[in-house]
């Protein structure tokens, strides 16, 4: 068995990002923000890679990259 | 997820269109979806209209999500590029500089009100049902005119990429959505 865990995380396509905040609102751990209305940003620490924001973005911006944690 | 206040503004936006369906200078409070967002960016320097206040985004939310009226299709890439994004805010602010010249050649007495409302800035729909005569000068209700074919016209285009793409897909290239985000990038540059 592989030692290493290997978890999902959002990640924001920040340049692309409208900061619109959809993500915000559907994220359940409160993982997501816009920051200063520029572009949203993952915690990486409280997410847990549901997927829930990339699934709403209208811009389809969020992509669930896989990372050791 | 805790619902607040603001979460039903959505109930608002509806609101809107139905009074200005009945009375057409109701489409003044429109002025407000225009500048709180301006304000909140100018001040604050955060896309918080976006983020909490705007009821439109909520009812396209609403309908595309909750009640399923959309593909949930990913938006062409062009539509979200800023070159569409931006181009698409220019005409908007042309468009509504015509608009507003319109309301000054009625107040000026140069021309007669239009008792219509145009939609997709060509097509001219008879709303004289709206209008009941006003207080005071007829610009006032030539601007309410102006105001609710703008309205009307982005809650179309915003409903027909709901249903291609995702539900707030016109968030994606929404005026208002774009000049905050810009303002908000102008202002948090150094720092
Ligand atoms: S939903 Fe997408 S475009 Fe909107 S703020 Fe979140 S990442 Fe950015
Ligand atoms: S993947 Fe889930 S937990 Fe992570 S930011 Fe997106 S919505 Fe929040
Ligand atoms: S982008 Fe436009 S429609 Fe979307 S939340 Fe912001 S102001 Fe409202």
């Amino acid at each position: 068995m592989n030692p290493v865990k290997i978890r999902r995380k959002a990640a924001v396509n920040q340049s692309a990002c409208v900061a619109c905040g959809c993500c915000v609102k559907v994220c359940p751990r409160q993982a997501i923000k816009v920051v200063r209305g520029i572009a949203a940003r993952v915690l990486r620490e409280k997410c847990v890679g549901c997927g829930k924001c990339a699934a709403e973005c209208p811009a389809s911006v969020i992509s669930m990259q896989e990372a050791e944690a | 997820m805790k619902k607040h206040w603001y979460d039903h503004l959505w109930i608002a936006s509806l609101a809107y269109l139905a009074l200005g369906f009945f009375n057409i200078l109701f489409a003044w409070l429109g002025l407000l979806c225009f500048f709180i967002p301006l304000i909140i960016s100018a001040v604050k320097g955060t896309k918080g209209y976006c983020n909490r206040y705007c009821g439109r985004g909520q009812l396209f939310g609403l309908l595309g999500g909750r009640f399923g009226l959309s593909r949930k299709k990913d938006i062409p890439g062009w539509m979200k590029s800023k070159a569409f994004r931006y181009d698409f805010l220019a005409f908007f602010f042309a468009m509504l500089f015509v608009m507003l010249w319109n309301t000054w050649l009625v107040f000026s007495g140069a021309q007669d009100l239009r008792q219509a409302v145009t939609l997709l800035w060509t097509f001219r729909l008879p709303w004289h049902w709206a209008y009941h005569g006003t207080l005071f000068h007829a610009g006032v209700a030539q601007l309410a005119f102006g105001f609710y074919g703008v309205m009307l016209t982005s809650t179309l285009l915003g409903l027909v990429t709901m249903v291609l793409f995702k539900p707030r897909s016109w968030c994606v290239y929404c005026p208002m959505g774009s000049m905050t985000q810009l303002i908000c990038k102008a202002k948090n540059k150094n720092g």
